[in-house]
């Protein structure tokens, strides 16, 4: 056990998986960084240096530079993952799936069903979002719930160290395709990491905080936001739960409900949009399943419905912060 | 050059082809065939060239007229017939059908609707076969029509700085679904584009088996030691429509019986090895009689077949526990 980062617990995962099983590689751009140039190799392992070193340890037959050409290596990883490998694709941004969509959601989220339970394909497609480096709409987005529409696929989205290594080890040891969800903004927080290997299985929730008085339901980056917001609003006298389930897909329904039948109270604090994302689908849920014990209508906390500005004004307005978390548990205390 | 026994084979496989094809555009003539159908027919070198160069460890990435390169690729016909009728027994329990085939048992990847993608698969392919050492190459088909999807030119110049053991081959019918490729696609030639690439590409006629089979055996030897991939352009004619249903009133009247007469695979083939002394044409006639009877067996059973069970609907989603 030591304190280690959550890029540090994401590396440390990399090259224990890879360790592990010859099966694993990793591809995608700038992985290394440098390659064909006179310079250093390992010039960058990606563009935050998640994954330095690794091609020293595994060469470049297992840590393979791509060109900016996501359709073509993703479907790539989909196909080795075909053959019995295990690859890691790395997708420097969550944004670029715009350009492997088609992949993404008709290639590897189709693959088993369509062709009648014959094959697997244990692909992990490592992503990074989330805003608040001031790089606009094109490099911030936290679309991930887009991925847990789809049959077929599992999506992850770890909200620190500890949780991002062991749900980054089930990723890669999972039989089906995952995105892995990174957020920008937490990989330099840190907290005791085992050094040894552990999984963390995909689809059970962590329970961050026991309140009892209203359920928080946060995921990624938010649960921290969320954290902030608890530790205030219990200064005020009220106790909240907080669950982060750590996976959109599969999601911990269960945990969740089991929370708000005993509260009776929830807020859904999410940094996908106000519309079709998580916090929409996990309302839905709850008033579906649990009705007669929600005493107050639903909170949701979610950025507006606009595209990511890059101006620090009007980015931190546009992220979810404690105060809005602060203000909508206590319209909720209020009915 | 080929042994006897392998023309034989080769014969085999373009008729099976054939008739299955002819016997589908009847079928769906009147009304039992299901969904879209993407028929073959006139095609048949193409598929029967490159596989009569493939190993058990190799891949072939079918296109979405999927059922002439399945058929040749041995995956088996029974199955083949029940999957795009849908039914229990299909190559994949009745979920893809027509444009989905996929048997990775007989080396055949999955039949794609997303023109393009198989030669991205493909590259994944031909990398685990290097990786694992196992000998093996990709072949990834696809159509005119499909070329000028981006993540084909990705993939070519993916496949070329990563020298992977891929062969891409286009099988160019003159038309994606009803526009000509002169018209959809720049450049007098597809094969050209390979230069872009660093890779080397052909062009061959795609009416003539042996064209075709040595233009693949080239491109294979070159896969095979390491050199990389290679690009064949298999220029031919289809004779229906883009898919069944379709009146192809954007082709010229007598494009498909010019091409019945004077450049079908199947007779040139004929010509060529009963020039010989070896083959004649009693012994491809006995194929001919052999062949109508399996695929009478083949669509009798295919169409007696039942659906799969309504139980299967959630089966094979995830390989891994998914608790919902």
């Amino acid at each position: 056990m030591s304190v280690k980062t959550y890029k540090q617990a994401i590396n440390e995962a990399l090259v224990q998986e890879m360790r592990r099983d010859p099966a694993v590689i990793l591809m995608g751009e700038d992985v290394a960084g440098g390659t064909g140039s006179a310079g250093q190799d390992d010039a960058w392992g990606g563009p935050m240096g998640v994954t330095r070193g690794l091609v020293g340890e595994f060469g470049s037959d297992r840590v393979l530079d791509t060109p900016i050409s996501e359709a073509a290596y993703i479907g790539a990883a989909i196909g080795a993952a075909a053959s019995g490998m295990r690859p890691v694709a790395d997708l420097m941004f969550i944004d670029f799936a715009g350009v492997c969509f088609d992949q993404i959601v008709n290639q590897a989220a189709k693959y088993r069903y369509m062709y009648g339970g014959q094959d697997k394909i244990p692909l992990t497609i490592r992503t990074m979002m989330g805003a608040g480096l001031g790089i606009s709409s094109q490099h911030s987005q936290s679309f991930y719930p887009i991925f847990s529409y789809f049959a077929g696929l599992k999506v992850v989205i770890p909200s620190g160290p500890y949780d991002a290594k062991g749900l980054l080890i089930a990723a890669i040891r999972d039989d089906d395709p995952v995105i892995f969800c990174e957020h920008k903004m937490l990989y330099e927080m840190s907290e005791e990491v085992p050094d040894e290997s552990y999984e963390i299985p995909l689809g059970e929730a962590n329970f961050v905080r026991s309140g009892g008085d209203v359920t928080i339901v946060a995921f990624s980056r938010m649960v921290h936001i969320a954290s902030e917001a608890a530790d205030e609003l219990s200064k005020q006298g009220i106790e909240c739960d907080i669950i982060d389930p750590r996976t959109s897909s599969p999601l911990d329904t269960e945990s969740i409900l089991e929370s708000v039948e005993e509260t009776g109270r929830l807020v859904i604090v999410d940094e996908s949009g106000p519309r079709f994302g998580m916090a929409s689908e996990i309302s839905s849920i709850v008033a579906e399943e649990a009705f007669a014990s929600l005493k107050a209508p639903i909170g949701k906390v979610t950025p507006p419905f606009v595209p990511i500005p890059a101006a620090p004004n009007l980015e931190s307005l546009y992220i979810p912060d404690s105060r809005q978390v602060i203000a909508a548990v206590n319209k909720v205390m209020q009915s | 050059m080929q042994s006897i026994n392998e023309l034989l084979a080769a014969y085999r496989s373009m008729r099976t082809m054939r008739d299955f094809e002819e016997r589908m555009h009847v079928e769906f003539a009147t009304g039992g065939v299901p969904g879209f159908v993407h028929l073959y027919a006139g095609q048949e070198a193409s598929a029967a060239g490159i596989c009569a160069n493939l190993t058990d460890k190799d891949v072939l990435l079918n296109t979405h007229r999927a059922h002439g390169p399945a058929i040749a690729r041995g995956a088996d016909i029974f199955a083949v017939a029940k999957e795009i009728y849908l039914r229990k027994g299909g190559l994949c329990r009745g979920r893809g059908g027509s444009a989905h085939l996929h048997d990775p048992r007989s080396g055949l990847w999955g039949a794609n609707s997303g023109v393009g993608s198989g030669v991205a698969l493909g590259c994944g392919a031909a990398l685990a076969a290097r990786n694992q050492k196992t000998g093996g190459i990709a072949v990834a088909l696809v159509g005119d029509g499909a070329i000028n999807q981006g993540v084909v030119s990705e993939a070519l110049n993916l496949a070329s700085i990563w020298k992977l053991p891929l062969i891409i081959a286009i099988e160019n019918n003159g038309y994606g679904e009803a526009t000509t490729v002169e018209y959809a696609s720049a450049g007098k030639d597809l094969y050209t584009r390979a230069a872009a690439f660093d890779i080397p590409g052909v062009q061959v006629d795609g009416h003539d088996f042996f064209a075709v089979s040595d233009a693949i055996e080239a491109a294979a030897a070159r896969a095979r030691c390491g050199d990389g991939p290679s690009l064949v352009e298999v220029k031919q004619l289809r004779y229906f429509g883009h898919f069944e249903g379709d009146a192809q009133t954007y082709r010229p009247q007598q494009e498909v019986e010019t091409c019945r007469r004077e450049t079908d695979c199947l007779q040139l083939f004929r010509d060529v090895v009963t020039a010989g002394e070896f083959i004649g044409e009693t012994e491809l006639d006995s194929i001919d009689s052999e062949v109508a009877d399996l695929i009478n067996r083949v669509y009798a059973e295919a169409q007696s077949a039942p659906y799969p069970a309504d139980d299967e609907l959630m089966q094979f989603i995830y390989a891994s526990e998914y608790q919902v």
